[in-house]
C-alpha cells in the first residue's frame, strides 16, 4: 500500500474549479429564503447609506444656505433616526448571515465526518491522522469568509456594477465603452493570476497539512523522540516543513498580491482612456460637460465594488483549495459497505464457514494473502490460529468481521453470506480484540461501556471481574471513575489490554476474536482471564491468535497457517502426534530454554 | 462515554496568578525582528496613501481646467499623472502587501518553531495530561491567528491610523474648532472598539478551546478507527462529534452576536459624526465663523474618516482572536519541564553501563508505584524483570531514563546519580525497546536511525535489522528500507513492528539496552533467534522485562515485582528451587509434567 508520510504532499484528483464552486454553493442555496431576507435587509441599509449624502447636500444647499437653524436640527434628527434604523438592519443582517455561513460549515463538517466514518481501513492506513484532521478542521474553517462574502459582497457589488454600467450606457454609450475598455484586460489578467495562484494555494494547503501530520505524530511519539534524543532531528525535520510551508506561502502571495496591483493599474489606465477618448476622440462638445462630470462620479462608484469583487475573487481562489480537499474525501468511495437492500443478521448461534476463500489487498491484486481457504466451525468451538508472522492469521479474522471483502469465495455465519447482511448487524454480534487496543479519553467505566452502551454498572463490574481487571481498577485513584489520559497511556500496556478485554466482554459477543489479545499480560493473570472468560463464553465461538502455547493449547482445534493456507488442523494432541509444523513450533518453545 | 455525559473535560482556565511573559516570547519581539520589512511596508503604504490623496485633485483639474476651462494642452500631462498614480499605487501597494505577507509568515513560522521546541522539552507528565489533538490545534490554528494579526490586520490598523491622522490634519487646517467634533466622537468609537475586543476576547478563548476539543474528538476517532469499527460504534462517534460541532457553532454564533452588538454601533457613531459636523458646521457658517465652501471641504474629509473608523470593529475582532490564541500559546510556553537538566552535570567521558537502583521509591499521583527497589547490574550484565500486569516494571525503565524522578532513593548509572547527569548523555547511552511500539510514518531507514539520522551507515542499519530478525521481511517490502510505513506502523503486523523497534534500539549500540516486553508478539522461533543475537552483545548491559520465562532465563539476576516491590530475586536456578512466583509462572508456561515427558521425546529426536 502506498503510504503517504508527513514529508510528501497528498495526491488529489483534479476537479474543475467551476464544479467545486457550484457544489459548494449548493450548500448555501439550501437557505434560499434566508438569503433573500438578508439581501432585502441589505437593500434597505444600502439605500439609507445612499440617502446620507443627499441629506448632507440638502443641509448644505438648503438649510445652511438659508440659515434655517430649526430645519437643520430637524434634518439632523431625521438623519439620526434613519441611521438608527440602519444600525438595526445591519445587526439583523450580520446575525442572519453568520447563522447562514456557520450553519453551512456545520453541515459540511458533519457530512465530512459522517462520510469518514464509512471509509475503509485503507483510507486511514495510507495517510497520517494529522492530515485527515487538517481537512476536518482547518479546511472547513477556511471556507467561512468565502461563504458569507458570497452573499454580502458578491451579490450587492455585482448588482452595483451592473447598475452603474447601465446608467453609464444610458447616458453615453461611446463614453461608457471608453471607460470600460480596460475591463477585459483586467479580466484576462485576473484569469492568468488566478491560474497560477490557485495551483500555488493548492500546494500551500498541502504543506500546511504536512505540518499538521508532523506535529500530531511528534506529539504522540514524544517519548520515543526524547528517549532516543532525537529532538534535534525532529526540529530539523520541522524546520524543513516550516520552510516549505513558508516558501509555498510566499509563492502564493507573490502571485495573489498582484490582484490589487492589477486593479490599480486598470483604474489608472481606465481613467486615462476615459478622458483621452472623451476629450480627444469624441470631443467634449458631443458629450457635454455635465455628463463628463457625472461620469467621473460614476467611475468612482464603479471602482469600489470592482475592488471588492476582485478581492472576493481572490478569496475564492485562495480558499477553493480547501473546498477541493473536502470534496476529495467526500468523493472517496468506501470499499466496504452494505449492498442496497441488505437484511439484518438475526441473533446467531456462531457457526462460521469459509468456502474457498481467497484474498488479496485491492492495491496488490497479484499477491494473494489467502489462497483457497475452506473450513467449517461449529457454534461454541474455540479455534486457535498459529503460524509465522505474515502468514495470514490476522487476515482470516479480519475477513470474518468484514473489515475487508473476500476476493473470491464466500464466508458464511450461521449460513448467511457476509455480503448479504448489514455490517452493523454483523459486528454487533462479534467481539474483536486486536493487537491495537485503543482506549478513549474518559473514565474507566466509560471505556468498558463502549462495548455496549446500555450496559449497567453491575455488568461493567462483572465484565471487569471476569477478565481480572477489577483488582487494578479498584486501586486506581477513583476506581471506575478514574479519567484515563490519551490512549490510556497512564496505564501499563497489560492493564490497557485487560480493560479492552473487559470492553469486549461487556459487548456480549456471539463470536469472539482475540488477536494476540493477551500478549502483554503476565501468565498468571492470563490464566485467570482465561478462566474468567470461559465462564462467560460458554457456548460461544472464538478465534484466538497467540504465540504462547499456554494460550493455544486448550483450543478445540488449532489451525497452523502458513503461506496463506491452512497447513495443519487438529487438537493439540493430534498435531503433536502428527509431528509436523506445530510439533516444530512446540519444540522451539523449549529449545530456547534448554540451549545455554 | 455515554452520549449525555461527554467526558472531555471542560477545561475552564483557572485564573492563575499572572505570570510575566518573558521578553523573548512576546509577539512584539518577533515583530521587531523584522522591523526592516515592516518599515519598507510602512513607507510603501505612506506613498500609496499620498498618491491616493492626490488622485481626486487630478480628476478635478481635468474637469475644471480641461473640460470646463478648455485648457486642452495640459490634458496629456494630467492623464499621464493619472496613469502614473495608478502605476505607483500598483507598485507600492504590491510592495506593501507582499512584504507584510512575507513578514507575517516569517513571524508565524518563528512562533510555531519556538512553540514546537518548547513542547519538545516538556516532560512526560505534561503529555499524560494533554491530548495530542489539542496540542496540534495550538501549534496550528492558534499560531495562524497571530500570523493574521501580524499580517494584514496589523497593516490595516496602521493604514487606518495613518489615514485618520492625515485627515485630521487636513480638518484642523480647515477649522480647528470644528475638528473638535470628530475628536469628540473618536474616543467613543475607540472605547466601543476596546469593549468589543474585550467581549470578543473571552468568546475567542472559548472558541480556541472548543477548536482544540473538536480536534481532540476527531483525532481520537481517527486514531481509534479500528476499535470504532470493531464495535460498530460509528453512529455513537458521529453523535459525539455532532455535539462538539454544535458547540463550536454556538460559540461562533456568540461571536457573531457580540460583533453584531457592537460593530454596527461604530458605523452609527460615524454617521452621527457626519450629522454633527453638518449641524455644528452649519451653525458656524450661520455665525460666519467659516465659509460654506470650507464646510463642504470639511464634510468631504469627514466622509473620508468614516471607513477607517468602521474598520476598527473588524480589526478589533481579528485582534481579539489573536490575543486569545496568544494567551493559549503563552500558557504552554510558561509550562516548565518537570525534568530539567542539572546546571552543573557530572561530566562523563564514556558510560560503561553499570546500573544501580538503591532503595528507590516512586509515587505518581499520590499512588505508590515502586517501593524500595534495589538492584545492581554490572557493566555487560543482564537483569531480568518479571511481574504481574501493573506491578511497576515499566516504571523502573522510566526512572532509569529519567522520564520521572524517584521520590525516594536514587538511580545511578556508572555510579552517578542520574539526576546529576546530563540528560543528553544519559539517554544517549540507553536504548529502550518500548512495550508500546511507536513508529513514525516515515521510511524504515529513518525509523531505525532515529536519534542518529544521517550518521548511521546503511550497513549498520542492515546489521541491526538483521540482529532483530527484521531483515527478511523488510527485504520483501516493495521498497525495502525505503518503504514508508503508516502512522504508528499501521500495515505492519505486531511482530514486524516489534522487530523494527528492536532494530531501532540495537542500531544505537549503546552501553545499556532495555527491552520492555519487546518480543511478546513474536513467534517462538524468531524470539529465540533474537535472543541468540542479544547474547552476543557481551559488553552491553541488558535490562529485560518479559512475561516469558524464556526471555529472562539466562539473566545474571531476575527480580520478580509484585505491587511495586521486589517479591523474589535470584537466578533462574535459585528461583526454581524457591518454588515461588517465578516457579509458578514457569509451570504455567511449560506445564512441568508435559515438559518432562515430551521434551525427552523431542530431545531424543534431535539427538
Amino acid at each position: 500500500m502506498a503510504v503517504n508520510s508527513f514529508r510528501e504532499d497528498e495526491q488529489q484528483a483534479q476537479v474543475s474549479k467551476w464544479k467545486t464552486l457550484t457544489r459548494l454553493y449548493r450548500y448555501l442555496l439550501a437557505y434560499k429564503s434566508r438569503i433573500a431576507v438578508v439581501l432585502l435587509i441589505m437593500l434597505a441599509t444600502i439605500s439609507i447609506n445612499m440617502i446620507n449624502p443627499l441629506i448632507v447636500e440638502q443641509a448644505v444647499n438648503v438649510h445652511i444656505a438659508n440659515r434655517d437653524m430649526k430645519g437643520l436640527l430637524l434634518l439632523g434628527l431625521a438623519a439620526v433616526v434613519l441611521n438608527l434604523i440602519m444600525v438595526a438592519g445591519v445587526k439583523a443582517r450580520m446575525i442572519m448571515m453568520a447563522k447562514l455561513s456557520n450553519q453551512v460549515l456545520l453541515t459540511i463538517r458533519e457530512e465530512l465526518y459522517v462520510h469518514i466514518q464509512k471509509l475503509s481501513f485503507s483510507f486511514f492506513d495510507s495517510r497520517p491522522t494529522g492530515k485527515i484532521l487538517a481537512r476536518i478542521i482547518g479546511d472547513v474553517n477556511s471556507l467561512k469568509d468565502m461563504l458569507s462574502d458570497s452573499v454580502t459582497t458578491l451579490i450587492p457589488d455585482f448588482l452595483t456594477v451592473i447598475g452603474v454600467i447601465t446608467i453609464m450606457m444610458a447616458k453615453n454609450v461611446k463614453l461608457a465603452l471608453a471607460a470600460l475598455l480596460t475591463l477585459p484586460f483586467m479580466a484576462a489578467g485576473m484569469f492568468v493570476i488566478q491560474r497560477v495562484s490557485h495551483k500555488a494555494w493548492q500546494v500551500y494547503r498541502k504543506k500546511s497539512s504536512n505540518i499538521s501530520a508532523f506535529v500530531h505524530e511528534e506529539m504522540s511519539g514524544m517519548r520515543i523522540v526524547q528517549s532516543f534524543r532525537a529532538e534535534q532531528e525532529s526540529r530539523d525535520n520541522f524546520d524543513v516543513l516550516l520552510k516549505e510551508h513558508r516558501q509555498s506561502w510566499n509563492k502564493s502571495v507573490r502571485c495573489a498580491d498582484l490582484f490589487g496591483s492589477l486593479i490599480e493599474l486598470t483604474w489608472g489606465a481606465g481613467g486615462f482612456l476615459l478622458y483621452y477618448i472623451g476629450i480627444k476622440v469624441i470631443g467634449v462638445g458631443e458629450i457635454g460637460i455635465g455628463t463628463f462630470m457625472a461620469f467621473s462620479t460614476y467611475l468612482a462608484m464603479f471602482w469600489s465594488p470592482i475592488r471588492n469583487l476582485a478581492n472576493f475573487y481572490n478569496k475564492i481562489v485562495t480558499n477553493l483549495a480547501g473546498a477541493e480537499r473536502i470534496f476529495d474525501i467526500l468523493d472517496t468511495e468506501p470499499e466496504i459497505r452494505d449492498k442496497s437492500g441488505v437484511g439484518e443478521l438475526p441473533d446467531i448461534q456462531g457457526s462460521v464457514e469459509f468456502d474457498r476463500v481467497s484474498f488479496a489487498y485491492s492495491d496488490e491484486p497479484e499477491t494473494k494473502v489467502l489462497k483457497d481457504v475452506s473450513f467449517q466451525i461449529r457454534p461454541g468451538e474455540t479455534i486457535a490460529l498459529v503460524g509465522p508472522t505474515g502468514a495470514g492469521k490476522t487476515t482470516i479474522v479480519n475477513l470474518i468481521s468484514r473489515f475487508y471483502n473476500v476476493t473470491e469465495g464466500h464466508i458464511r455465519v450461521d449460513g448467511y453470506d457476509l455480503g448479504d447482511v448489514s455490517i452493523r448487524s454483523l459486528r454487533r454480534q462479534m467481539g474483536v480484540m486486536t493487537q491495537d487496543n485503543f482506549l478513549f479519553s474518559g473514565t474507566v467505566k466509560d471505556n468498558i461501556r463502549y462495548g455496549r452502551l446500555d450496559a449497567t454498572d453491575e455488568e461493567i463490574v462483572a465484565a471487569a471481574k471476569a477478565v481480572n481487571a477489577h483488582g487494578f481498577i479498584m486501586q486506581l485513584e477513583k476506581g471506575y471513575d478514574t479519567e484515563l489520559s490519551e490512549r490510556g497511556q497512564s496505564l501499563s500496556v497489560g492493564q490497557r489490554q485487560l480493560l479492552a478485554f473487559a470492553r469486549t466482554m461487556v459487548s456480549n459477543p456471539r463470536i469472539l476474536i482475540l488477536d494476540e489479545a493477551t500478549s502483554s499480560i503476565d501468565t498468571h493473570t492470563e490464566i485467570l482471564v482465561q478462566k474468567g472468560i470461559q465462564a462467560l463464553l460458554k457456548g460461544r465461538t472464538s478465534f484466538v491468535i497467540a504465540h504462547r502455547l499456554s494460550t493455544i493449547k486448550n483450543a478445540d482445534r488449532i489451525f497452523v497457517i502458513n503461506h496463506g493456507r491452512i497447513e495443519e488442523a487438529g487438537s493439540h494432541e493430534e498435531l503433536l502426534a502428527a509431528k509436523g509444523q506445530y510439533y516444530e513450533l512446540y519444540q522451539a518453545q523449549f529449545r530456547s530454554l534448554t540451549s545455554a | 462515554m455515554r452520549g449525555d455525559k461527554v467526558v472531555i473535560k471542560e477545561k475552564k482556565e483557572v485564573l492563575e496568578k499572572k505570570q510575566k511573559i518573558p521578553r523573548q516570547n512576546r509577539v512584539m519581539t518577533y515583530v521587531l525582528r523584522y522591523w526592516y520589512l515592516y518599515l519598507l511596508a510602512l513607507v510603501s503604504m505612506v506613498i500609496a496613501i499620498v498618491l491616493d490623496v492626490l488622485a481626486p485633485a487630478i480628476t478635478r483639474s481635468i474637469i475644471d481646467d480641461v473640460i470646463v476651462a478648455g485648457r486642452v494642452e495640459i490634458l496629456m500631462r494630467l492623464l499621464l499623472g493619472l496613469a502614473g498614480i495608478g502605476l505607483g499605487r500598483a507598485i507600492f501597494g504590491y510592495i506593501k502587501e507582499f512584504t507584510v505577507d512575507v513578514a507575517a509568515c516569517k513571524i508565524g513560522c518563528d512562533i510555531r518553531g519556538n512553540l514546537f521546541r518548547h513542547i519538545q522539552k516538556l516532560s512526560m507528565g505534561y503529555f499524560d495530561k494533554n491530548n495530542s489533538g489539542e496540542l496540534l490545534a495550538r501549534v496550528k490554528d492558534d499560531v495562524d491567528k497571530i500570523w493574521n494579526a501580524t499580517g494584514f490586520v496589523g497593516m490595516l490598523i496602521a493604514e487606518c491610523t495613518i489615514h485618520t491622522v492625515l485627515v485630521l490634519t487636513c480638518m484642523f487646517s480647515v477649522s480647528p474648532l470644528l475638528t473638535l467634533v470628530p475628536l469628540a466622537v473618536m474616543p467613543v468609537v475607540a472605547w466601543t472598539g476596546i469593549r468589543l475586543e474585550q467581549k470578543l476576547g473571552s468568546v475567542y478563548e472559548d472558541i480556541s478551546e472548543e477548536n482544540a476539543q473538536l480536534n481532540t474528538v476527531a483525532q481520537e476517532n481517527l486514531a481509534g478507527v479500528r476499535t470504532v469499527k470493531a464495535f460498530a460504534r460509528e453512529e455513537y462517534e458521529i453523535q459525539k462529534f455532532k455535539k462538539h460541532n454544535k458547540k463550536y457553532y454556538d460559540l461562533n454564533m456568540k461571536q457573531a452576536r457580540t460583533l453584531a452588538k457592537y460593530h454596527p454601533n461604530i458605523s452609527f457613531y460615524t454617521k452621527v459624526l457626519l450629522v454633527a459636523v453638518i449641524i455644528f458646521g452649519g451653525i458656524m457658517v450661520m455665525k460666519d465663523m467659516i465659509t460654506i465652501g470650507q464646510l463642504g471641504q470639511f464634510t468631504e474629509y469627514a466622509n473620508n474618516i468614516i471607513w477607517p473608523m468602521e474598520m476598527i470593529g473588524w480589526l478589533s475582532s481579528d485582534f481579539a482572536a489573536a490575543v486569545a490564541s496568544n494567551k493559549k500559546i503563552q500558557k504552554i510556553l510558561l509550562e516548565e519541564p518537570e525534568i530539567k537538566n542539572p546546571e552543573l552535570p557530572v561530566s562523563m567521558e564514556e558510560v560503561k553501563g553499570e546500573v544501580e537502583f538503591s532503595h528507590v521509591d516512586l509515587k505518581l499521583q499520590s499512588q505508590d508505584v515502586l517501593k524500595d527497589i534495589s538492584f545492581h547490574v554490572k557493566p555487560g550484565g543482564t537483569l531480568g524483570i518479571m511481574g504481574m500486569t501493573g506491578a511497576g516494571k515499566t516504571s523502573v525503565i522510566n526512572l532509569l531514563e529519567r522520564f520521572y524522578d524517584a521520590s525516594g532513593g536514587c538511580v545511578k548509572v556508572d555510579g552517578v546519580d542520574v539526576r546529576r547527569m546530563d540528560l543528553e548523555t544519559l539517554r544517549r547511552n540507553i536504548a529502550v525497546v518500548m512495550q508500546d511500539v511507536f513508529l513514525f510514518s516515515d521510511t524504515i531507514n529513518e525509523n531505525i536511525s532515529i536519534g542518529r539520522r544521517g550518521q548511521l551507515e546503511a550497513q549498520a542499519i542492515r546489521q541491526a535489522a538483521g540482529s532483530a530478525c527484521a531483515d527478511g521481511f523488510i527485504g520483501s517490502l516493495s521498497e525495502q528500507y525505503d518503504t514508508v510505513i503508516g502512522e504508528r506502523g499501521v500495515g505492519l503486523s505486531g511482530g514486524q513492528k516489534q522487530r523494527i523497534s528492536i532494530a531501532r534500539a540495537l542500531a544505537k549500540k549503546t552501553p545499556v539496552l532495555v527491552l520492555d516486553d519487546s518480543t511478546s508478539a513474536l513467534d517462538m522461533e524468531t524470539e529465540f533467534e533474537i535472543q541468540k543475537k542479544l547474547k552476543e552483545l557481551e559488553n552491553t548491559t541488558k535490562l529485560i522485562i518479559a512475561h516469558r520465562i524464556s526471555a529472562v532465563r539466562h539473566a545474571d539476576e531476575i527480580i520478580v515485582l509484585d505491587h511495586g516491590s521486589i517479591a523474589e530475586r535470584g537466578t533462574h536456578e535459585t528461583l526454581m528451587e524457591k518454588k515461588g512466583l517465578y516457579y509458578a509462572t514457569y509451570c504455567a508456561q511449560y506445564d512441568a509434567m508435559q515438559y518432562e515427558t515430551e521434551l525427552k521425546g523431542g530431545m531424543e529426536a534431535w539427538l
